[in-house]
Formats: structure tokens, C-alpha cells, sequence
């Protein structure tokens, strides 16, 4: 039987939480300073169980206090933009869709360029707090004008978002060309998505906002999946097609706006694992939720890792990573795999 | 079972629907036939409340349908609509389980008795040998089966049909429409259908309603409601309305007009 069964998503996920597990310790490993594998286990799991010793002071700094929580906040990202991307694409009904496409991302770079601009990137939470509230106005205003008689229709609400995101971009651009040389590099970084503004408090942050999203959206996966055949379809089948819109483009919204706020705009991630998840195991949601978070942690974990590591010294901006190792393995997975359709 | 109670509907400005009442009982087999744009569609769509009229109201077993959850309704209305777009390309079995989703609220997972109603319901339509199948390799008939056994799966009381054999050949048609009228006659489910073919309509319903730019022109049995004055004066076209000779129901016969102005004279 093809269908979905409890048993067949508690299976899979826990397959992609072991790659999920395998890629963090991976990535707490390498690094600048090289700590060997069984090291860095050895010291994350001695500092879980409250244990002493293991490893030099340095070490345990390196990889408690900085590879590890940036492990955490890259998965935890990877997996919001996946989650939100998948929603947006099912409810939208378009595969070009991504957690982007309202505007959240145009909203929080304008929020985040004022902060910079501001000298208030310097505070330790000016620059996440800007973009945050940012987005948010945003996703409000997106709401407001994408509204026909109080009722959502998604091509109103997609060209309200692309509107608003466009007027957004020309800000950004009169922003960037009276923005002084220092700032226009910390924008730029910005703009291509970068977890090297984030700290540790920032995961405690957007941990609940992400979670919460994502546990929201999987409590409707079943009522997703009957979106997908249609809004009348859905009524149908007995679903309050209009509450379920409300909860799924405000939870796809904060979890997008929660992630843009600490890390800038991570291209790519939001389009492309919804995309391969779904080639690989299909369009239900019950499964394509958690597996889409799973594997969007991996992979922007592990884009991390090599932005990190590939010109190290120098870190390059983990976006550059994103669209330059996922695109090509998209366009793998669209020849080698039978295409969907439509999304 | 259900009373519409002058119910009146406008998109816009226009009227499509206007004080339209009438009763629907337990068991029957109701027919909605008229023109194009005369109403027939949203009729049916506001006896699911996928719309709401302006004014008048809906009664399903004395209760008012828009006090009713979307859920609720979804129990005991089952909908087959003309042309299901599906975006992905689920299984038959997928999409006839998805007919339990009324009964399922937030568990997200069918269980066994699902599973059962599932297959029952696929067996009586006879799409079970489909059921890993992707719903767009089927052909239109097989696809409408699939429909109906979801529409089975959702255990309704009732189940409304929109232009159920628009594009289907008529050997499909047949097929179709007898197995409608088993699931009428042997489960004592009640059917409404909305269609374009009015012989079809006069030979399997047990009663019509005539629908004229958006109000009732004439309810009745077919043999009151397909006249020969009623179908030329609705549709505005000239028509000859003889008996088929097997059934003894009215026949509706489309006729040339070089042809009906030699017959006048």
C-alpha cells in the first residue's frame, strides 16, 4: 500500500533525524581549528550529561560556545524556510513560491538596513529585533491589501506580496546607494544571508516561533493536503477552507520572519527542499512537513559547514553556498526523478 | 430532509438566484435541469454552503445549515462535482480515503475501519483494481467512479451531483447513472443532480426542478415538467417532446430548423 501510515512517517523521520544528528557532529568538527571527531563528541556529549573534563578549555569554548549553537540556529533556520516554503508553494498553488514571495523577506531587509544604517547592529539584539518587526509590518500590510471582502484569494494576496516586496526593494536599493562603504559590506552579508550576525540568545529567540510554526502547520497537514485538490474540494470534504488559509499563511509568515531576523536572507533553501522532498517521497503533507524541516536542517547545516571552511579564513555568506550547491542537485533530482506535474 | 426557504443569491449586483423554494425528501432522486446560467451550479453549491444566499434559508433536518460546522455538513453532504483539478497526482485510494477527512477533525492518520469504508466503497464503484493507480492515468469514467466512491467513504445522506455525465461517452453515461440509481434505490440514499441532459434527467429522476434565470419555472414529476411549451418557453428554442418508447418518460428531440418550419407548415 502506498498510503501514509503513522508507522511510515515515525520511519522516515527518524532516518532523516539520524543524517540530521550525523550532519551536526560533522560540522562541530570541522573548522578552522580542527577537533577530531570522537573529540568533539566526546566534549558535546560530556558538557549534555554535565560531566566534567574531556578535551582543552579552547576546545570545549570552540565547540560548546560557537560550532554547536550555530549548528542549532542553521538547522533550526534550514528547517523553518523548508517548512514555510512547502506551505507557500500548496497554498499559493505555485512552485515558483518561497517563504520569500509575500514580502516577509523585502520587509525584514528594510528593517534590518535602517538598524544597520542606525549604528544598531552593534546591540546584540538591534539588528534581529529591526528585521523582525520589519517583517511583520509587512506580513501585515500584505494582509491588509491582499484581502478581497475579508476573504484571502491567493493570486490577490501573491501580487499584493510581490507589489509590496517590490516598492520594499526600491528602499533598499536608495538605502544601499547612500549607505557609506562599511555598513554597504555588513548590508551586502545581510542580504545574502549570513549567521555570523547571530549569538546564542538568538536561538533561544526564534526557537519557540519556529517550532511552534512548524507543529501548527503539521496539526493541518491532513487538511493541506485537501487544499491541494482545490478550495471547493476541501470544502467538501468539510474544511474551513478560510480559517485554514488564516493559520497557515501567518504560521509560514512568523517562521519566515523569526529566520530572515537572525540570518538575512538565505536564498534557495525554501525552494528547493520542499521541491526534492517531495520528488523523493511525495506531495503528503503528513509526511512532506517533518521531512521537509529534517532535511532543510541538514542541508543549511552542512551549507554552513562549507561557507565556513571552503575559503577559511575567509567566510563567505552561507547563501552563496545554498544556491550554489543546491541548484545543481535540483536540477539532478528534476532529470533523474518522475516529475511532478505540476508543483 | 432539506427545505429551501426563498432562498435569493447575487454574485455582484445580479440575481442568480431569487426566491427559489422547495423540498427536498428523504430518498428521492431530484433532477435540477434548465439553460446555461440559469442558476443550476450554485444552487447546488448553496445546498453544500460553499456559498451563502443573501436571504431566505437552508434547513437540513429542521437544523439551518449555516449553524452547521463545515464538518458536520461534510457527514451527511457528499459532493461530485463535474471536474476535480487536482495538483498533485494522488492514488484513487488516496483520494477516496481522503472521503473519511470529515470523520478524522485533526487526527491526522486513517485507521483501519478507514480503510475498510475505503475499500468497500471502491469495491461498489468498481475502481478497487485502481486503487494505487494515479488518479490522471484514469480515464474520465474510471475518474468519476473514484469520485463517487470518495463521496461513498464520506457516509452522507445525501450526495449532489454537478453535470455528472458532461464529458463522459454514453456508455459511461449509462454505467454511471445506473449505479446512481442502485446507491438511490437499494441504500436509499438521496440524490440531487444538476444536468444539461434533460433526457437523462427525465429518465432517472424522480422528480425536476426547472430552473429559468434563476427562478423556478416548474417542479414537478418529468412527465409534468418536460412539456413541449415549458422547454421551448425556458430555452427559447423550438423542440418536439415525444414518449420514449421503452420507459414511457417524456423524450426531448433536437430537430433541424429547415426541419421544424416544414413540420409547422
Amino acid at each position: 500500500m502506498k498510503i501514509i501510515t503513522l508507522k511510515k512517517v515515525i520511519l522516515i523521520s527518524t532516518l532523516l533525524s539520524l543524517l540530521l544528528c550525523f550532519i551536526i557532529l560533522l560540522s562541530i568538527t570541522v573548522g578552522s581549528v580542527r577537533v577530531s571527531f570522537p573529540r568533539s563528541i566526546q566534549i558535546l556529549f560530556q558538557s549534555i550529561l554535565n560531566l566534567e573534563g574531556g578535551g582543552t578549555e579552547t576546545e570545549r569554548a570552540i565547540i560548546l560556545s560557537i560550532r554547536f549553537p550555530r549548528a542549532i540556529l542553521a538547522g533550526l533556520v534550514g528547517a523553518g524556510l523548508s517548512v514555510s516554503g512547502a506551505i507557500l508553494q500548496a497554498l499559493l498553488r505555485n512552485p515558483l513560491a518561497d517563504p520569500y514571495i509575500l514580502g516577509v523577506s523585502s520587509g525584514a531587509a528594510v528593517g534590518a538596513i535602517i538598524a544597520i544604517l542606525m549604528g544598531l547592529s552593534t546591540l546584540s539584539f538591534g539588528l534581529p529585533l529591526a528585521s523582525f518587526v520589519g517583517a511583520l509590518l509587512t506580513v501585515m500590510m500584505v494582509f491588509y491589501f491582499g484581502r478581497q471582502n475579508g476573504k484571502i484569494h491567493p493570486n490577490t494576496l501573491l501580487l499584493a506580496g510581490v507589489i509590496i516586496g517590490s516598492f520594499l526593494s526600491a528602499l533598499i536599493m536608495f538605502f544601499i546607494s547612500v549607505s557609506q562603504k562599511e555598513e554597504l559590506h555588513t548590508i551586502i552579508f545581510w542580504l545574502m544571508g549570513d549567521f555570523s550576525f547571530s549569538n546564542d540568545q538568538a536561538i533561544l529567540v526564534i526557537f519557540p516561533y519556529i517550532l511552534f510554526g512548524i507543529l501548527l502547520l503539521y496539526l493541518h497537514a491532513r487538511q493541506l493536503n485537501l487544499i491541494l485538490s482545490g478550495e471547493e474540494n476541501a470544502v467538501q470534504l468539510g474544511v474551513d477552507v478560510e480559517r485554514l488559509r488564516l493559520i497557515s499563511y501567518l504560521s509560514a509568515s512568523l517562521i519566515t520572519a523569526a529566520s530572515v531576523s537572525v540570518c538575512g536572507l538565505i536564498g534557495f533553501v525554501g525552494l528547493i527542499i520542499p521541491h526534492s522532498v517531495r520528488l523523493i517521497f511525495g506531495p503528503d503533507h503528513r509526511l512532506l512537513i517533518p521531512s521537509s524541516a529534517l532535511v532543510g536542517a541538514s542541508f543549511l547545516i552542512a551549507s554552513d559547514m562549507f561557507a565556513r571552511t571552503l575559503l577559511a579564513p575567509i567566510e563567505l555568506p552561507v547563501g552563496v553556498i545554498t544556491a550554489a550547491f543546491g541548484g545543481p542537485f535540483f536540477i539532478y533530482l528534476l532529470r533523474t526523478r518522475k516529475v511532478i506535474k505540476t508543483l | 430532509m432539506i427545505e429551501v426557504n426563498s432562498i435569493s443569491f447575487c454574485y455582484h449586483k445580479d440575481w442568480v438566484l431569487q426566491d427559489v423554494s422547495f423540498q427536498i425528501e428523504k430518498g428521492e432522486f431530484i433532477g435540477v435541469i434548465g439553460p446555461n446560467g440559469s442558476g443550476k451550479t450554485t444552487l447546488l453549491k448553496i445546498l453544500y454552503r460553499l456559498l451563502s444566499p443573501q436571504k431566505g434559508e437552508i434547513l437540513f433536518d429542521l437544523i439551518p445549515l449555516k449553524r452547521m460546522s463545515r464538518r458536520d455538513i461534510a457527514k451527511r453532504i457528499a459532493v461530485v462535482a463535474q471536474e476535480t483539478h487536482l495538483l498533485f497526482p494522488f492514488s484513487a485510494m488516496e483520494i477516496v480515503l481522503m472521503g473519511r477527512s470529515p470523520y478524522l477533525g485533526h487526527w491526522m492518520f486513517e485507521d483501519e475501519k478507514d480503510l475498510e469504508i475505503a475499500k468497500k466503497a471502491m469495491e461498489w464503484t468498481e475502481v478497487l483494481p485502481f486503487s494505487e493507480r494515479a488518479i490522471d492515468e484514469l480515464s474520465g469514467g474510471e475518474r468519476k467512479r473514484v469520485f463517487i466512491a470518495r463521496a461513498l467513504a464520506q457516509e452522507p445522506e445525501v450526495i449532489l451531483l454537478d453535470e455528472p455525465t458532461a464529458n463522459l461517452d454514453i456508455h459511461h453515461q449509462i454505467d454511471f447513472l445506473d449505479l446512481i440509481l442502485t446507491l438511490n434505490r437499494e441504500k436509499g440514499m438521496t440524490i440531487v443532480m444538476a444536468s444539461h441532459d434533460m433526457n437523462i434527467a427525465s429518465e432517472f429522476c424522480d422528480r425536476l426542478v426547472l430552473l429559468q434565470k434563476g427562478k423556478i419555472y416548474k417542479i414537478g414529476d418529468p412527465k409534468e415538467v418536460i412539456t413541449k411549451e415549458n422547454i421551448e418557453r425556458v430555452y427559447g428554442c423550438e423542440v418536439w417532446v415525444d414518449q420514449n418508447p421503452f420507459s414511457g418518460m417524456p423524450r426531448i428531440n433536437l430537430l433541424k430548423k429547415s426541419l421544424l418550419k416544414r413540420e409547422v407548415r
